[in-house]
């Protein structure tokens, strides 16, 4: 039994089960492949290999005692973005290097009551502002399909970890694509809920009104194993949904026929590559066949807007979150300053990269005085009418399929003098994000030996239905699981 | 739009963020850039729709008003740059 890290959880779980093998060794393998593929793809920012050990232990007496869940003993790894109570917690950020949380996030909290193992920290655009993983001040993660391209981003660490090898889920944050585009771009499966429906406890903030944790799995299954541990409402974030959420492997396995499927013909432009919108076509051929009733004709005209409406809002509550990273109570602090004010400024000046400093300005010129009405109030506005087209959408249809993304992996170092470049990498998850809908990307194909990711996104708080069509279209498809080849040796 | 670089100045004050030369240069032409690529905005028919700030129709969260612990003060000074006497130490204030 070597090759156990390439199991997925609902495999690995049975062989737990059934004590094929132990927590331990399952662990230890996928520590191993650690060792083996992490220099060549850096997904990870702190790797925790000793409290791995300890929680497989763990793990194993729980599998003795019979009090298991379908996480325990799986390694998971963890964006850095979420706070682990000893733990070094950094958000990608200089700005929190070193930074030991005092406290233990909801979801943190959520897997490792269910027993789940966690193996490592993973990388992150800095605070999560990013579509490529380069934004990040520990250095850029590898796309385990092609050592030279981007794993996508914000999400990137935690994706490109899950197609290596190096763990069998992982936890993103998805605030305008982070979880679904690094998934497409890596060949996994990434599923953002909708909004509210996983307490933001503990998630070091973005946009508030935007951000939300999910999974990012091997496949459907596995994505849906994860959710059930972490959603449902929790008392300490106010915005999280007080509905219990039902459990969500019900839905796999079940018949699609009859369900109504919009395809909207605004997400075929944008640049979307040839062969990106081959491997979507053919998906959404799979799901006439499978009996869906596929409308093409769906037209959702303010698609267009949604990346103005994003890179306004996401950046005007970012420049209010990072208002509390001052060099004061936490994180890096320049103490050379003498004055107070020069304290804060050095500190935010030198700990923020460029990105976080190029949002911070956008979002505090969209917020100031003379502006506000004509940026920030306006986006909110156009979200109203984003939001307005979806709801009259699912009058008619049970989900909506398009691309995940209008390309696929794209090399390191491409985009990143061009800002604006890199934010049309999000054309496609960005209307779904800033209306609040659960979406999920699964592989649909490979384009020039790429995976290319199909998009479904659902009516509110209607994961099931999602899950359904995604569970039946990867049956169908039969992309699930697949592993790169990440040639030994690579530095 | 063109955000010239006294602009950038004065928003890096609001923000609190140290630029130096080369950065207010690059963000006066990126910003200004990116906003141009955001003025299709302004042609979108918003006459009476209400902004939407959050997107669950969810207010007015209310919980217990009970008392329960806070975290311990040595864990969460331990983050701190600087410390005195059980509280955190910062520059002065007032010159």
């Amino acid at each position: 039994m070597s090759d156990l890290w390439r199991l997925t959880a609902h495999e690995a779980h049975e062989g737990l089960r059934t004590r094929q093998f132990s927590a331990v060794e399952l662990t230890q393998s996928t520590l191993d492949r650690i060792d083996a593929v992490e220099g060549a793809v850096h997904a990870f920012i702190t790797p925790t290999p000793e409290l791995a050990r300890q929680q497989a232990e763990e793990a194993d007496r729980r599998f003795a005692s019979g009090t298991a869940t379908p996480l325990t003993g799986i390694p998971v790894g963890v964006k850095d973005l979420i706070v682990t109570g000893g733990v070094q917690t950094t958000a990608g950020s200089r700005i929190l290097e070193g930074f030991n949380p005092p406290f233990d996030s909801h979801v943190y909290e959520q897997i490792r009551r269910a027993g789940a193992v966690m193996v490592g920290k993973t990388n992150l655009d800095e605070f999560a502002m990013g579509s490529s993983t380069e934004h990040s001040a520990y250095g850029p993660t590898h796309n385990p399909w092609n050592l030279e391209l981007v794993p996508g981003g914000s999400s990137g660490g935690s994706a490109a970890a899950v197609a290596a090898g190096e763990c069998i889920i992982s936890l993103g944050s998805d605030t305008g694509g982070s979880i679904r585009q690094p998934a497409a771009l890596c060949g996994v499966v990434g599923f953002d809920p909708t909004y509210g429906r996983v307490s933001r406890y503990g998630i070091v903030a973005f946009g508030s009104s935007l951000d939300q944790v999910g999974p990012i799995g091997r496949d459907v299954r596995d994505a849906a194993t994860m959710l059930d541990a972490i959603g449902g409402h929790d008392p300490r974030d106010s915005t999280s949904n007080p509905e219990p959420m039902p459990d969500l492997r019900q839905y796999l396995g079940q018949d699609i026929r009859g369900l109504r499927v919009g395809v909207p013909r605004e997400y075929f432009g944008y640049g979307i590559e040839d062969g990106v919108r081959a491997s979507v076509e053919k998906a959404i051929a799979t799901l006439e066949s499978l009996g869906c009733t596929v409308d093409r004709e769906l037209s959702l005209p303010s698609t267009e807007h949604a990346l103005a409406v994003y890179y306004l809002i996401a950046p005007s509550e970012a420049s209010a979150n990072l208002a509390r990273y001052d060099g004061v109570r936490y994180g890096f602090s320049d103490r050379d300053a003498s004055t107070m004010w020069e304290n804060i400024e050095h500190t935010r000046g030198s700990g923020f990269g460029a990105e976080v400093k190029r949002r911070i300005m956008l979002g505090t010129y969209a917020l100031s005085a003379g502006y506000y009405d004509a940026y920030y109030k306006k986006a909110q506005q156009v979200r109203t009418v984003i939001h307005r087209e979806f709801e009259e959408a699912f009058k008619r249809y049970d989900v909506i399929v398009t691309p995940t993304s209008p390309t696929v992996a794209f090399p390191i170092g491409a985009k990143t003098d061009d800002p604006y470049a890199m934010y049309l990498n999000d054309i496609f998850t960005l209307p779904s994000a800033v209306t609040g809908l659960p979406a999920i990307s699964l592989p649909c194909g490979l384009s020039d030996n790429l995976p290319v990711g199909v998009q479904v996104i659902g009516n509110f708080f209607d994961e099931g239905s999602v899950l359904r069509v995604a569970h039946a279209l990867e049956t169908a498809i039969g992309f699930a699981n697949r592993l790169p080849e990440i040639a030994p040796g690579t530095p | 739009m063109n955000l010239s670089p006294e602009d950038v100045k004065h928003i890096a004050l609001l923000a609190r963020v140290r630029l130096d030369d080369s950065e207010v240069e690059r963000l006066s032409e990126q910003l200004s850039s990116i906003l141009d690529h955001f003025a299709a905005l302004a042609a979108v028919d918003t006459e009476g729709v209400e902004p939407t700030a959050h997107p669950l129709p969810l207010a007015n969260v209310m919980r217990e008003d009970s008392v329960s612990p806070s975290l311990p003060r040595e864990d969460v000074l331990r983050n701190a740059p600087a410390t005195e006497d059980g509280y955190i130490r910062v520059r002065a204030v007032l010159e």
